[in-house]
């Protein structure tokens, strides 16, 4: 077949295609994972008790708002990623802007803090637990993410599994957050962090195997 | 942006959104392009080139869906031919032959060569080993040119399999390709 019988072929009986429809399918795949990782986080660990009262807890928000900055920052990365040709852009920044955000506060924590507190404010009542349980909440959306990337083209694979994984763990993360009871910035910076690295390694492997074309 | 830009965005625009004879001219002058791009960077694998420039086509005909229309075509483009030059060279360990950078994605849509050459790898020898559902509409939507629903009737198939036959069968193509090299 040479190439101008192939231009003819793939032409020939060519449909419109509907370029919104993969990020259609990427956003009902994350709102799909979020729904069952939250769940997952409800029946398996039970929202925490003080959930009600926590809403008046300026770092309840300020833990909420740090997971949220960072899925969304990674949402965007694998929309980016997935796509031939596309920049990330500012979207380094804002991956890398929650965390400093979070270190700088655990800093300020841990500088006026009585030095016999600093182990409690960093290790918490949860700290041996927390980054494990974070990267299996995520596991819903590390599939539907994956499972949206794959019907894209990603080139950098191993950028993009990373991406992948790092939005499904900073996503479930958000998940988790309505059980875990910890609120120290310390503890945040680094357990949650960890929690969310988990996914993101996992995802920098699997990202050249799962995501060829 | 260049001219080439401007005119290939509009093609492909028209071919996203079901003009197939502006859909045909795309991929035409594609090719062109790719072919010239190809030839000046593979200079020591030159009966190579032909094969590619296949390549690449089918590649951006798959992954037409990925085209967000606010991005440069260009940009697009390159980035998929780079992905799966890379691939080839990779599994060939041929790095060495590439013959200059592939960093100048401006380069691109800059030359334009219409004569195809042979290519040593004929996809219609592939297109033979895929499965009947695969190549049965392919064989009749895309090179007979009948429509979805005489297909459907003709080989008894619904038209949702006759599409999802030619959608599977060219993505099916493309890992032959892959697998093969």
């Amino acid at each position: 077949m040479n190439t101008d019988e192939l231009v003819s072929l793939l032409a020939t009986g060519s449909e419109a295609v509907d370029t919104r429809l993969p990020m259609r399918r990427y956003l009902i795949a994350v709102v799909a994972g979020t729904a069952v990782a939250t769940l997952l986080t409800a029946e398996w660990l039970g929202f925490r008790p003080t959930l009600v009262r926590d809403l008046s807890v300026p770092m309840f928000w300020a833990k909420e708002a740090f997971c949220a900055a960072l899925g969304a920052a990674g949402l965007v990365a694998v929309a980016r990623l997935a796509r031939p040709g596309s920049r990330l852009g500012w979207v380094r920044a804002a991956v890398a802007a929650p965390v400093i955000a979070m270190w700088l506060l655990a800093a300020v924590a841990l500088f006026v803090a009585n030095p016999q507190n600093h182990a409690e404010l960093i290790f918490g009542q949860t700290a041996s637990v927390c980054p494990f349980i974070i990267a299996l909440i995520s596991t819903p959306l590390f599939v539907g993410i994956f499972g949206a990337m794959r019907g894209l083209a990603p080139t950098r694979l191993r950028l993009a599994g990373a991406a992948g994984g790092f939005a499904a763990g900073s996503v479930g993360a958000l998940a988790y957050s309505l059980h875990c009871p910890e609120l120290a910035a310390p503890f945040l910076g680094i357990w949650y962090v960890l929690g969310i690295l988990i996914p993101t390694a996992f995802g920098a492997w699997a990202g050249p195997r799962l995501l060829h074309w | 942006m260049g001219l080439g830009e401007v005119r290939l965005r509009g093609l492909l625009l028209g071919g996203l959104a079901g003009d197939s004879s502006a859909y045909h001219t795309f991929l035409k002058e594609l090719s062109g392009h790719l072919r010239a791009f190809l030839r000046k960077r593979l200079v020591n694998l030159p009966e190579e080139v032909e094969d590619l420039v296949q390549e690449l086509l089918l590649a951006v005909h798959n992954q037409r869906h990925t085209y967000d229309p606010g991005q440069p075509i260009t940009a697009w483009i390159y980035t998929i031919a780079r992905y799966k030059l890379i691939d080839l060279l990779r599994w060939r360990s041929h790095k060495e032959l590439l013959n200059d950078p592939l960093d100048e994605e401006d380069d691109l849509l800059a030359t334009s060569d219409g004569e195809a050459a042979e290519a040593r790898r004929d996809l219609a020898k592939l297109l033979a080993d895929l499965p009947d559902r695969q190549r049965l509409p392919i064989i009749h939507v895309k090179i007979e040119g009948l429509s979805v629903a005489e297909t459907a009737r003709l080989i008894g198939m619904s038209q949702s399999a006759v599409k999802v036959g030619v959608h599977r069968g060219l993505t099916a193509l493309a890992a032959k390709i892959r697998s093969e090299s």
